[in-house]
């Protein structure tokens, strides 16, 4: 293949010493050792062996334009609209995958890259539905942006006018056109490689392919667990979530219904966003004001009940421990994992069904509540139950199934009967003309009240373990967490590493049993000098190897408790927040909830007076007592990845 | 003690896994292998050759859909592949295609119902100097005529009869 007339410098390294697809391309210098000269646009860069043209061309900062590239997955090399000139190159390169491994002369924005990068764009309109005008994307599709970028001014190769495909809605969670797909494949790696679920892969060959699920089944009956990852990663509309902002107008609308919404705490970060405002910026007050003014009846904080969980799931969690120690019930299932995230609770229920009981049984913040404000709430208003429509606005796409799930019911009527994403918020607020950055703030309502620093950290990796750990070291030791972490933040378990492990060693000194878990436990003789062993994992891939870590025997066995989210970076890089999504921009969400966190007065979640109040007034039995075992707790269903 | 059809196909795929291997790289061979016993890679067979090699079914599925000799559903005892390509057309593909479908009562795309024959078109298969060409399975003919496909269509018949003859044999025993 290699032209006689090549400069010998630019003779490409055989396939076998270049970057392999989905590694960092710069892991390889060690390897190989050096750097080396790239020259792009007249600009000169050193690099190091086996960087990619497009990763030094970033580094000059000069912007080489693409569309199946992605920060969090791997390469594909699919769409080719970043093609350059590479001197002494026959044909034009794709930027994304030619890795550097000798000098190399590089020209991004010729004539002909020109060109051929326009006529990709024309290609890809050629096949794209573009019903930009009513399309969920609009505005925010980066095969738009291209359009706009390259002067597409009509369509070359002609224009998709008619449908090919049915939308497909069998989900509650993800809608699928696959009449807007450009074939990307930006989904396929988010299953199958960022994700490990394996619902969407490339069907067919040639023209007839299509991404498909396994025998083209609908969503809804096959492993997907509405993560809504793939729908992050989507240049175009061709994946969004179901849409329920019309059923959430009519209720408002409808003077018979009383309208009230939960807020969770990762859509504050991020709905600045679809504003056009750099992430990282929180809006939680503001967002209060907003979703009063657009009708909303209350506007209660999800944190009050992600203080809630961590009573019951620590609540549990010492019962398990006590259980098996003191009692040695041999039928306890140790480590007990999280329940908060439906994603992860649908992928448990797919690949690792014989691990159910190690699953918490308390419901995620967000039923929890639903289950309060039909009954709790309704009961404290003298509301009837059936007039209640329940909105939670989540950054979640599985959190739309898992209220529709039919045992989320034990209110008497749905729990939740909707959930919307932070881009439905957005969109909503928008329709209703009001422009949240600039409205004045205010408080949540009562008679939820605010909550704590722990609930509004659930929405990072490691938030829910730190906020559980808050309240279990005080709960056995007796000291305050301050004593053992500076400002009770506990570092440890926060940070964006797929899976993080730390040890607490109880003390020698043991503290007296709280009141509020006093009948359950007498004493905590048992705990002293104990090693309590925790984990950590986000993103579903690495659940799974945490999971087979734990079948194979692994250290992770041994662990007590592990907080699971099904999202890269928890619940701030959940499929429903705002595209697009990349480790900063979810490194930035994380930064605004831990600021929030640390500017609260109380921090811990079993010091939240409203806490303390519902287990007086209303859940007296106590935590996992009989009344919140029946509003609090659920079960699940092995459901196997086997698809009949 | 009973054993299911799915019982049966799962302990031929354990087995195939323990000759190829359980690495991605083993997926081609089993598939060709269980395309080639079965005349169909079933959903269920793609998962548990998913499960055993450690992939995703839907990636088993993308395989499959993709090669034209792997299918999905169930095709004849023998796959009768004529070229379509333009030296065989020039060579007189189309009288040959006739006669196949008058010979065996199907057309193009379809099975007989009897599940011994699949009539398909191939495209190039090579053999542009001998045209008119077919395959069956994986056997060439050339030059064919309309008399001999008469012929190879009996032969075929003839040993699918033995054969169906002897499975039954083979279950009574």
């Amino acid at each position: 293949m290699v032209d006689k007339n090549e400069d010998p410098l630019t003779v490409r390294t055989p396939r076998s010493m270049q970057a392999p697809a989905g590694q960092a391309a710069t892991a390889m210098p060690d390897a190989i050792g050096g750097t080396i000269r790239a020259v792009i646009d007249g600009q000169t860069i050193k690099v190091p062996v086996g960087t990619t043209i497009l990763e030094a061309a970033k580094e000059l900062g000069i912007r080489i334009p693409t569309l199946c590239h992605h920060p969090d997955l791997c390469i594909a090399g699919v769409c080719r609209i970043c093609t350059v000139e590479v001197e002494g190159q026959r044909t034009l390169q794709a930027a994304c995958t030619y890795p550097i491994t000798a000098p190399i002369k590089v020209s991004t924005s010729t004539r002909t890259v020109r060109q051929a990068r326009r006529h990709v764009i024309d290609l890809l309109l050629s096949r794209h539905y573009g019903e930009c005008y009513s399309c969920a994307r609009s505005n925010n599709c980066e095969l738009q942006a291209l359009a706009k970028e390259y002067g597409v001014e009509f369509f070359r190769f002609g224009q998709k006018e008619h449908r090919d495909h049915e939308i497909e809605d069998s989900s509650y969670s993800v809608v699928r056109d696959m009449d807007k797909c450009v074939l990307c494949r930006r989904c396929v790696r988010t299953c199958i490689d960022l994700q490990e679920v394996g619902v969407l892969e490339a069907i067919g060959r040639g023209d007839q392919t299509a991404i498909g699920t396994f025998m083209n089944k609908p969503l809804a009956d096959v492993v997907c667990i509405n993560c809504g990852q793939c729908i992050n990663r989507c240049p175009t509309g061709a994946l969004r979530e179901k849409d329920h902002i019309e059923e959430i107008w009519e209720a408002i609308d409808d003077p018979a219904k009383h309208v009230v919404i939960q807020t969770a705490p990762s859509p504050r970060a991020g709905i600045g966003e679809t504003y056009g405002l750099a992430p990282g910026r929180a809006l939680t007050f503001e967002m209060n004001t907003a979703l009063r003014r657009a009708g909303f009846d209350k506007v209660f904080d999800t944190n009050f009940t992600a203080d809630l969980t961590i009573i019951e799931e620590g609540t549990e969690l010492i019962l398990r421990l006590y259980n098996a120690l003191v009692k040695k019930d041999p039928k306890v299932a140790l480590p007990q994992l999280t329940s908060c995230s439906p994603g992860w609770v649908k992928f448990i229920e797919h690949f690792y069904p014989e691990y159910l009981p190690n699953v918490s049984s308390a419901k995620s913040p967000q039923q929890m509540f639903g289950a309060l404000i039909k009954t709790f709430y309704a009961e404290k208003n003298g509301i009837d139950p059936k007039d209640i429509v329940s909105v939670s606005l989540m950054p979640c796409t599985a959190k739309k199934f898992e209220c529709n799930r039919p045992e989320m019911a034990d209110s008497g009527y749905k729990d939740v009967d909707f959930g919307v994403t932070t881009r439905e918020l957005g969109k909503m607020l928008q329709q209703a003309g009001i422009d949240l950055p600039n409205v004045p703030k205010s408080e949540f309502d009562d008679p939820f009240g605010g909550a704590t620093g722990s609930g509004v950290i659930f929405g990072a990796t490691g938030g829910v373990m730190e906020a559980a750990l808050r309240s279990v070291v005080e709960f056995i030791t007796g000291l305050k967490v301050e004593d053992l972490y500076e400002h009770a933040d506990i570092v440890p378990v926060r940070g964006f590493d797929g899976v993080k492990y730390l040890e607490i060693k109880i003390p020698d000194a043991v503290g007296p049993v709280p009141d509020i878990i006093k009948h359950l436990v007498p004493d905590w003789n048992w705990a002293k000098g104990a090693t309590l062993k925790f984990a950590v994992a986000h993103g579903t891939a690495n659940a799974k190897k945490i999971m087979e870590d734990i079948k194979a025997g692994g250290k992770f066995s041994e662990c007590h408790f592990i907080e699971v989210m099904g999202c890269p970076g928890g619940c701030i890089g959940g499929g429903g927040q705002p595209i697009p999504t990349s480790p900063e921009i979810r490194a930035a969400r994380a930064r605004a909830i831990y600021s929030e966190d640390a500017a609260y007065a109380i921090r811990k979640s079993h010091e939240n007076p409203a806490v303390l109040k519902i287990y007086e007034e209303f859940l007296t039995d106590g935590p996992c007592g009989h009344k919140s075992h029946h509003l609090l707790h659920t079960h699940y269903t092995a459901r196997g990845k086997y698809i009949a | 003690m009973l054993v299911t059809e799915q019982d049966r196909l799962r302990q031929d795929i354990d087995a195939l896994v323990e000759r190829h291997g359980h690495a991605r790289s083993a997926l081609m061979p089993i598939l060709q292998e269980v395309q080639r016993n079965y005349s169909l890679v079933s959903p269920y067979a793609m998962q548990v050759i998913a499960d055993r090699l450690g992939i995703h079914p839907v990636e088993v599925h993308g395989v499959v859909s993709f090669y034209s000799y792997l299918s999905e559903k169930p095709k004849g005892r023998y796959i009768v592949r004529l070229c379509r390509t333009i030296s065989c057309d020039m060579a007189g593909k189309t009288r040959i295609a006739r006669q196949l479908e008058n010979d065996l009562g199907i057309e193009f795309g379809e099975t007989s119902r009897d599940g011994a024959f699949t009539l398909e078109w191939a495209n190039c298969i090579g053999m542009c100097d001998q045209g008119p060409a077919l395959l069956v399975n994986e056997k060439v003919f050339t030059r064919v005529t309309p008399a001999q496909v008469h012929e190879i269509i009996a032969e075929c018949r003839a040993i699918f009869g033995n054969q169906a003859h002897q499975l039954r044999e083979g279950l009574h025993s």
